[in-house]
């Protein structure tokens, strides 16, 4: 089971490296870790995909509070929160292929960012599970390179952690 | 304006700190030139681990944090052991290290080691300071995280230029960490529950952790026991949280602890646990506690709860304050019929003074020594079978016992018994370790002879480790590898070297005259016992 987490931290050195360490430690396994400041910017926030039972939720949330520099820790409700993903997918074509590969990213909503002769570089910021559609739809071509952003994620509504 | 250095130390008195244990080097060398001139009292040790450990005897004897202070690279590093050790058992420490200078961070200059990264599995937080303004703020904030919530290491790393730097000194305002709030007081719905549930249970018993001396709450705990009248085992941590030899006590459970704890443990219908991390040596994990039984965790560190027992009530917060609250709150007073059970059984139990056909028997030994002893003696166990022969045999009455008991540090008992008499000069302190861990702690006799630290030092000898050997004997067919300690030195001759008067015994016969003779010197006596080396730990 995959549990999302959100973290409010100290935009501090070292905050990042403490946590990942923890994870290591504790034997932990991460699926996804996207960092970024928030409105304020003496906080970062730390959204973290999960790999885990409850209890192994209830030990990283636990962990994670227990850090001088964490200042909240939520377990989100899959059901209750926006997840976006952004992903960068460059394809190696033929021209022939090339037509194809446009109507793909057409039909997910994608874009192109970046062309060569021999290579699209297409964009999508969407749920996860749509990053994946794409990105297997994209592998019956030739991928050259994929960059994924990580998860990041906010309650529905007017919640906030 | 004055330098880093000078706000260190003039932060460090603010603190209430009146002495240091450590060792200098290069990059600590400012903040050395201006500890000269404050009241603070410098104990140079003879290894920077034994600064750490000397800092942790301090520490729990003195409840506030223990302060150690070394350099960088080497310096720093041997210190991690101390750290680690400290963090196991939860006990508070300042450690402060030298570092190169700030400009040359990254560059592998000469002692460099990045110390704020690898002690940090083992420090509840740390500091690299970058800038002199930031000294006293930082190491308000350390004193603040090491003693509340649950006590643990705080490292502080500065830069030599650092602590050259100019500052205006001011006074920094109140703690205030927006993600460090430690819970104090128990949830007030969980109080009732924790009533009720003592109310309907029939075999109530309480495990006490070494949370309850972070808490300052043996006489809370004890009290408790007493109004409810339920008996109470303890971890090795805990051993001390009410005294051995008290009605109501049945004794340390755990893989090295006493059969009739353990039964207590699978017959209870109510396991309160205070202040304990139940940890595998502690509980043989769940096999261990009966299956009917429902289990109320008292802890300060929310992530200790549920973490290796599930818990049917967790209560957060401080194990003194939590007491008091149950105790205010309505819970009646049990029948004797269980306390009595586990009384009659306790009074079947014999300490094993039985003669040996070589050597002394090192358990009626330290019953023996524990029971002359003042009756608020510090005895601080090593680690090997000397640990577990002491933690099972030694009777602790209104003192403390002090060991190892997570990291399961060799070499631990001399530098805490320095720390522990240092900061209590006017009890007995004596530090029982085997020849293995000795060996490890045996330059510290020079500290002892410097500082006129006087404790009392008996080493098991038997020419083996020990307790290695038996894991060998039991689980590797007998298969004795690497345990011999053939190549020792005559250890009262080392003593002797360094003028600490010191005999070596080896019959059951001559203990207690040597026990008496030992507590009669004024300053520091080392004995020797010779064992058996086949002697089990249990």
């Amino acid at each position: 089971m995959k549990h999302t987490i959100s973290v409010l931290v100290e935009n501090k050195a070292g905050v990042l490296s403490r946590i990942s360490g923890l994870f290591a430690r504790r034997g932990f396994n991460i699926d996804s870790l996207a960092v970024g400041t928030t409105e304020d910017k003496n906080i970062s926030r730390i959204t973290l995909l999960v790999e885990g039972d409850d209890y192994i939720a209830e030990q990283v949330t636990k962990q994670l509070n227990k850090q001088i520099d964490v200042i909240k820790v939520r377990k989100l409700n899959q059901d209750e929160i926006t997840r976006r993903e952004l992903v960068l997918v460059k394809v190696k074509m033929s021209s022939a292929q090339r037509g194809e590969i446009i109507d793909i990213v057409k039909i997910m909503q994608g874009q192109i960012v970046d062309i060569s002769h021999t290579t699209l570089t297409v964009e999508l910021c969407d749920r996860p599970d749509k990053i994946d559609i794409l990105i297997e739809l994209l592998s019956h071509y030739n991928i050259i390179e994929v960059a994924r952003t990580g998860i990041i994620a906010l309650q529905k509504g007017a919640e906030s952690v | 304006m004055i330098t880093g250095a000078d706000a260190i130390v003039r932060s460090l008195e603010n603190e209430g700190v009146e002495i240091i244990f450590g060792y200098p080097g290069a990059t600590v060398c400012p903040l050395y030139d201006k500890l000269s001139k404050s009241k603070i009292k410098h104990i140079l040790v003879r290894h920077e681990q034994h600064a750490g450990h000397a800092a942790s005897g301090y520490a729990r004897i003195k409840q506030r944090p223990g302060v150690c202070m070394t350099t960088s690279g080497p310096g720093a590093t041997n210190l991690i052991t101390a750290l680690g050790t400290a963090y196991m058992d939860s006990i508070p420490l300042v450690a402060i290290t030298g570092q190169v200078s700030s400009d040359l961070l990254g560059r592998d200059v000469f002692q460099e080691a990045d110390i704020t990264g690898a002690a940090e599995p083992f420090t509840k937080y740390s500091y690299l300071v970058k800038c002199a303004d930031d000294l006293p703020r930082i190491i308000k904030e350390a004193f603040h995280i090491a003693s509340t919530g649950r006590p643990g290491p705080v490292l502080i790393d500065i830069p030599v230029n650092v602590q050259n730097q100019k500052l205006e000194y001011t006074t920094p305002g109140e703690v205030n960490l927006r993600g460090y709030k430690p819970t104090i007081k128990g949830h007030a719905g969980q109080i009732k529950r924790i009533c009720k549930a003592i109310n309907n249970s029939e075999k109530p018993l309480i495990c006490a952790g070494g949370g309850i001396f972070a808490a300052n709450a043996q006489k809370e705990l004890k009290q408790f026991a007493e109004m409810i009248n339920i008996p109470i085992v303890s971890t090795m941590m805990g051993i001390g949280a009410v005294p051995t030899d008290h009605p109501l006590y049945a004794g340390m459970l755990g893989m090295h602890g006493k059969n009739i704890a353990n039964q207590a443990i699978s017959e209870s219908d109510l396991l309160i646990l205070i202040g304990a991390r139940v940890s595998d040596r502690a509980v043989l994990l769940p096999a261990n506690v009966g299956n009917n039984t429902k289990i109320i965790h008292i802890d300060i560190d929310p992530a200790e709860i549920g973490k290796n027992l599930s818990t049917f009530i967790p209560v957060v917060g401080d194990a003194n304050q939590i007491l008091t609250q149950v105790m205010s709150a309505q819970t009646e007073r049990k029948s004797d019929d269980w306390p009595g059970l586990l009384r009659s059984k306790k009074s079947k139990i014999k300490i094993d003074y039985n003669p040996r056909k070589f050597g002394i028997n090192p358990k009626g030994f330290v019953n023996l020594l524990s029971g002359m002893l003042p009756n608020d003696h510090i005895y601080c166990a090593d680690v090997g079978q000397n640990q577990i022969w002491s933690a099972a045999n030694c009777q602790i009455r209104q003192g403390r016992f002090l060991t190892s008991g997570g990291m399961g540090t060799m070499g631990y008992s001399i530098p805490a018994a320095i720390g522990a008499k240092l900061a209590d000069p006017d009890k007995t302190v004596v530090a029982v370790c085997g020849d293995g861990a000795f060996q490890m702690n045996m330059m510290e006799l020079g500290t002892i002879c410097q500082h006129n630290v006087d404790i009392k030092i008996v080493v098991m000898k038997n020419n083996k480790l020990g307790l290695v050997k038996e894991i060998q004997r039991n689980s590797y067919k007998d298969n004795e590898i690497a345990v011999d300690l053939t190549g020792s030195p005559d250890i009262t001759a080392i003593a002797k070297a360094y003028g600490i008067p010191a005999r070596s015994i080896d019959s059951m016969d001559v203990a207690e005259e040597a026990i008496a003779e030992m507590i009669r010197h004024k300053g520091t006596y080392l004995l020797v016992c010779t064992v058996d080396e086949n002697e089990s730990s249990m």
